[in-house]
C-alpha cells in the first residue's frame, strides 16, 4: 500500500463507521479517495445539486443547513455529509458550508453503495442522521445480559402451591418434600376474577401471596405461633411480581424496591415460577441486593454510613459491568430509599411513632430513579389531614432533622435550595399540598416554577404512599390541560443549553475550579430531563423516570415520529459519559464530579457527546416553538 | 544553477515571460533529438490567460540523495494530478529510482529510503517516459522548484543528452509572496524577529491544513496540491490566469 493511502486509511479508521469496517473494506475506501479544501465561510454542497462522492472532514468544520437555511448540524473532524444526497436521487439535501478552513475527503459513490451493501453497520450508521447515536446506544445495551434476558429463561420449575387455608405445618411439610425455600398461596376464585387463573383440572384459582422459609422463622417461631396457623394469618399485605416477559433487570429491579428476596415469575395471571435472589446473583455480581438488605440490618447512623464505601464500590462496579445510565440511576436510588427509609425508621424507634400518619415524598432525582453518586437530597412531608401544628410539628420536625441528618452524614449534602422536610413548608398536610399544586398549575409564572419545578417528579418512599398518589393524580388532571403552566415549565427547561458553540466546538465553562470543562448534568442531563418532564406532564403521563415518560410520549404519538427514540439515545448517552466519569473520579479516589474535559474522552465519544447535545439543542426549539408562554 | 540556466535559455529566468514559454515548447518540438522530449513537448502549453478553474495540474514532488545538483540525485518520485476542484492521489503515481550512487546517512535519515531498497529499483532512464507522459498537457507544481526543476534538468541532459525544462507552479515562491511581504512581515523584520517559515509542513499549518506523518514523495506531493488549492482560494480565485503564478 502507498504511504499516502496508508495516511487516509490511518485518519478513517479513527472515526466511525469508518472504524468498525473490516481491513479489506477500509483499504478500498482509503484507496478511493479524492480530495478538496474549502476555505472558510465557502459554500462546499448547494441544495440540489448533484452530488457523486460522500463527503468527509480531513480537518475543518462544517455546517449543515435544512433548505430553508436552518442550521441542521455542524460538524467537525471525522463527521461525514451528503450520504442523505446519496441515498436519495443524487441530488444536495442539505448543502453545507465551511465553517473554518476544510480539507474533505471524497469517496466515490460507487464505493460508498459497496459499504451500505456490505457492512450492516455503515448501512445503519448513514441510513438515519442521529444514527450514529443509536448504534452506540444500542451496543451497550447489547452487551448487557441483564437488559435483555427475560427473567422466565431463569425459571427451574413450577412453584409450588398450596391453599392460604393449610396450616403451617403443612406447607413445611410440602416445602421440604419438594426442595423448595418458597411457596405461593392460593385462595379459590371466581372465574370473573380480574386476578383468577383456571388450573388443570378447571379450577379456578388466585396468588394471595408468597411464604418463604425465613416467613416461618419470623413470622411463627419467633412470635411463638403454633405450626397450625393458617398460613392466610402469617402471609404479608401486597404481592410483589413479575410478569415472565420481563428483563432480568427488571426483577432485580423489583427485588430491590420491594426489599424482597422472593419474586412470583407470573404469564398473565398464572404463576409460573419464582425467582430468587441467588438466581440473579448469578447474573448480577455486584452487591447492590446485599447492600440493600445491609441497610436494614444497620441499628444507628453511623452503622449506614460505614456502609457508603461499599456503595461507592457497588456503583464503581455497576459500571465497569457496562451497566446502562437507567440500571445504575435506579440501584442508586434504590440505595437512597433505603436509607431514607432506614434513617426513618430508627427515627420512629427512638422518637415512637408518628402522631399522624404521614408520607415521606422524594423529588428530584429520587423520584425520576436516576440518582447519580454524588447528589443532594430532595425531600419532603406529606401529613394527615388531621395534622394539627401545635400538637404534632415538634415530631414531624425532629424526625426531618434526623432523616435530613443522617442523609447529610451518608453523603448526601443538604438541598441548597432548601427542598427538604426540615423546611417547615415543606413539611405540610395533605390539603396543603394540593393548594400548593394548584397554585402551580393555575397560576404559573416561570421564576416561582424555577424553584418548584422539583416537585414534578415525585415518588412515596415511605409511609402513606396514596398520599403522594392522591397528588400524582392532581397533576397528571390538571397539567395536561394547562397550556399556561406548561408554557412556564417549558421556558424554564430552556434556561440551560446544550455546550454547543457557534463553531461546532464545545463551549467550555468560563471559571471556577471547573474552568474549561463541561458540566454534563447542567449542560446536559438536567436540561434533557426538564425537556421531557414538559412533554411528559402534556401527555398526561404518570410515569417520574425519564426513560418511562418517554415511552408514555411515544404511545402518545404527540412528537414527530422518531424523535422519542433520539431523545432516549440522546440522554443514556451523555448520562452514560457521566456515570462513567464519575466511576473514573471514585477509581483515582477523586471526588466524582459532573465535569469532562472534551480532551479526556475519545474521538468517537466525542463525536457522539455533540450528536447527543445536538438532540438537546434541537429538542429546546422544538419545546420553544410548541409551547410558547401565552400573554 | 540558474544564472547557468539562463544563460543557456531565457525564460527559465525568473522573469515571468509567457510568451517564451511557447517560444520555448515550440523550439523544442522541432529541435530537440530525443523523441521522448519531442513527444512531451509536442503536447503543448495552455495559453498563458488560461484561468486556473480550467487547467489540469500535477503535483511532483522528488525526494534526493542531497540538495547538490551536481553530485546528487534522485531517489524517488511522486506525482499526484489534480484540479481546482478535485486532488485524485488514486490517479497519482510513485516511482523509487536507482540513484547509482551510495545513499547518505543523512538523505536516509529524511526520507527513510536505503540502499537495499533502491537496489532493485529501475534506472531514471526506464522511468522517464512514464514521468513525461504524466506530466505532459500538465501545469506542474511544485514547494520549492530549485530540486525538482534542477534535478529532473540535470538528470535529463546527463542521461539524453537535452534539456528538460517546463514552466512550474512554486507554492514556496507563492507562500513567500504572501507570508513575508506587507506590514506584519516588515515590522517583524523590523524587529529581528524571526520570519514565518515557508517550508511545506509549516505553509499548510496557516492554512488549516493537516500535518503529515510521512516523508514520501507522493504524500508530498498530495499535500503540495492541497496547499496550492488552499493557496488558490485564499489569495486568489478560480478566474486567476495561469501567467500570474507559473515562474
Amino acid at each position: 500500500m502507498e504511504a499516502e493511502v496508508r495516511e487516509i486509511r490511518e485518519h478513517l479508521g479513527r472515526y466511525p463507521p469508518f472504524d468498525r469496517l473490516s481491513e479489506q473494506l477500509l483499504d478500498k475506501v482509503a484507496s478511493s479517495v479524492e480530495i478538496s479544501y474549502f476555505r472558510a465561510g465557502s459554500l462546499i454542497l448547494s441544495y440540489k445539486q448533484s452530488i457523486d462522492s460522500l463527503y468527509y472532514i480531513r480537518s475543518g468544520a462544517v455546517e449543515v443547513y435544512r433548505h430553508n437555511n436552518e442550521l441542521y448540524n455542524r460538524l467537525g473532524e471525522g463527521d461525514i455529509f451528503g450520504h442523505l444526497g446519496l441515498l436519495h436521487n443524487h441530488h444536495v439535501r442539505y448543502p453545507a458550508s465551511a465553517i473554518e478552513d476544510t480539507l474533505i475527503y471524497l469517496i466515490p459513490d460507487a464505493v460508498f453503495q459497496q459499504l451500505c451493501d456490505e457492512d450492516e453497520n455503515f448501512a445503519d450508521f448513514v441510513e438515519l442522521s442521529g444514527s450514529r447515536l443509536k448504534t452506540t446506544v444500542e451496543q451497550s445495551h447489547r452487551e448487557n445480559d441483564m437488559m435483555v434476558t427475560r427473567v422466565r429463561s431463569l425459571i427451574g420449575r413450577l412453584p409450588v402451591t398450596i391453599e392460604e387455608s393449610a396450616t403451617v405445618e403443612q406447607a413445611a411439610q410440602l416445602m421440604t418434600e419438594q426442595h423448595v425455600s418458597a411457596i405461593l398461596l392460593l385462595a379459590a376464585a371466581n372465574e370473573n376474577n380480574s386476578l383468577a387463573f383456571s388450573d388443570n383440572e378447571g379450577l379456578h384459582w388466585r396468588i394471595t401471596g408468597i411464604l418463604t422459609d425465613q416467613d416461618f422463622r419470623v413470622r411463627v417461631l419467633a412470635q411463638g405461633g403454633s405450626a397450625q396457623t393458617a398460613l392466610s394469618e402469617i402471609k404479608q399485605g401486597e404481592l410483589i411480581s413479575v410478569q415472565s416477559d420481563k428483563t432480568v433487570y427488571e426483577a432485580m429491579l423489583a427485588m430491590l424496591r420491594n426489599n424482597v428476596q422472593h419474586l412470583p415469575v407470573m404469564h398473565r395471571r398464572r404463576p409460573v415460577g419464582i425467582v430468587q435472589l441467588a438466581d440473579i446473583v448469578r447474573y448480577e455480581t455486584h452487591n447492590s441486593l446485599y447492600l440493600v438488605s445491609n441497610i436494614f440490618h444497620q441499628s444507628n447512623v453511623k452503622g449506614l454510613v460505614r456502609l457508603m464505601p461499599e456503595v461507592r464500590a457497588a456503583f464503581i462496579r455497576l459500571v465497569d459491568e457496562g451497566a446502562t445510565s437507567q440500571m445504575t440511576g435506579s440501584a442508586l436510588s434504590t440505595i437512597g430509599r433505603s436509607l431514607t427509609r432506614r434513617l426513618l425508621e430508627l427515627a420512629h424507634d427512638e422518637l415512637g411513632p408518628p402522631p399522624v400518619p404521614y408520607c415521606l415524598m422524594v423529588n428530584g432525582s429520587m423520584a425520576r430513579d436516576d440518582q447519580s453518586i454524588t447528589t443532594d437530597q430532595d425531600n419532603a412531608l406529606v401529613l394527615s389531614d388531621d395534622f394539627d401544628p401545635q400538637q404534632h410539628d415538634a415530631y414531624f420536625a425532629e424526625l426531618a432533622s434526623r432523616m435530613s441528618d443522617g442523609l447529610a452524614a451518608c453523603g448526601y449534602p443538604y438541598c441548597t435550595g432548601g427542598i427538604m422536610a426540615t423546611n417547615p413548608k415543606w413539611r405540610q398536610p395533605l390539603s396543603v399540598w394540593k393548594n400548593y399544586f394548584e397554585e402551580w398549575i393555575t397560576r404559573p409564572d416561570p421564576e416561582r416554577l424555577l424553584h418548584s419545578s422539583i416537585f414534578f417528579d415525585l415518588d412515596a418512599a415511605y409511609g402513606e404512599e396514596s398520599y403522594v398518589e392522591v397528588l400524582q393524580d392532581l397533576i397528571v388532571t390538571r397539567a395536561s390541560q394547562n397550556k399556561r403552566f406548561l408554557g412556564a415549565l417549558a421556558r424554564n427547561a430552556l434556561g440551560r443549553t446544550p455546550p454547543l458553540g457557534f463553531f461546532r466546538t464545545f463551549v467550555m465553562e468560563k471559571d471556577g475550579k471547573h474552568k474549561n470543562s463541561i458540566n454534563l448534568k447542567r449542560r446536559g442531563t438536567a436540561p434533557m430531563v426538564d425537556v421531557i418532564r414538559v412533554h411528559a406532564l402534556a401527555a398526561g403521563s404518570r410515569a417520574q423516570n425519564s426513560f418511562e415518560r418517554l415511552d408514555d410520549i411515544d404511545r402518545s404519538a404527540m412528537l414527530p415520529a422518531g424523535q422519542v427514540d433520539k431523545l432516549r439515545y440522546a440522554l443514556e448517552f451523555i448520562a452514560m459519559v457521566r456515570i462513567r466519569h464519575q466511576a473514573y473520579n471514585l477509581r483515582i479516589e477523586k471526588e466524582a464530579d459532573n465535569n469532562i474535559d472534551p480532551e479526556n474522552v475519545s474521538d468517537s465519544e466525542r463525536h457522539n457527546l455533540k450528536d447527543a447535545f445536538q438532540v438537546l439543542s434541537n429538542a429546546q426549539k422544538y419545546l420553544r416553538f410548541h409551547y410558547p408562554m401565552p400573554d | 544553477m540558474i544564472s547557468k540556466l539562463s544563460s543557456l535559455f531565457k525564460p527559465a529566468s525568473e522573469k515571468n515571460s509567457e510568451s517564451d514559454w511557447a517560444t520555448y515548447y515550440k523550439q523544442q518540438t522541432t529541435q530537440c533529438a530525443d523523441a521522448e522530449l519531442r513527444r512531451f513537448y509536442s503536447s503543448g502549453l495552455p495559453d498563458a490567460d488560461t484561468p486556473l478553474s480550467q487547467l489540469e495540474f500535477v503535483a511532483l514532488d522528488f525526494e534526493t540523495t542531497g540538495l547538490n545538483v551536481r553530485r546528487d540525485r534522485i531517489v524517488s518520485i511522486g506525482l499526484v494530478p489534480f484540479t481546482l476542484s478535485r486532488i485524485r492521489p488514486a490517479a497519482g503515481d510513485y516511482w523509487l529510482v536507482d540513484p547509482s550512487v551510495s545513499l547518505s546517512k543523512a538523505s536516509v535519515t529524511i526520507h527513510h529510503i536505503t540502499d537495499s531498497e533502491v537496489a532493485n529499483a529501475p534506472a531514471l532512464d526506464t522511468v522517464l517516459p512514464e514521468l513525461l507522459q504524466a506530466l505532459a498537457g500538465r501545469i506542474v507544481v511544485v514547494h520549492y522548484r530549485q530540486i525538482e526543476r534542477n534535478f529532473l534538468d540535470a538528470a535529463v541532459m546527463a542521461l539524453r543528452g537535452e534539456h528538460c525544462l517546463f514552466p512550474l507552479i512554486d507554492t514556496m515562491a507563492i507562500e513567500a509572496r504572501w507570508a513575508r511581504q506587507g506590514m506584519l512581515a516588515n515590522m517583524k523584520r523590523t524587529l529581528g524577529l524571526r520570519e514565518d517559515s515557508i517550508r511545506l509542513a509549516d505553509s499548510r499549518q496557516r492554512y488549516g491544513l493537516p500535518d503529515y506523518s510521512s516523508h514520501h514523495a507522493k504524500v508530498d506531493a498530495m499535500a503540495t496540491a492541497e496547499l496550492f488549492q488552499a493557496q488558490v482560494a485564499r489569495h486568489y480565485n478560480e478566474d486567476t490566469r495561469l501567467s500570474d503564478l507559473w515562474l
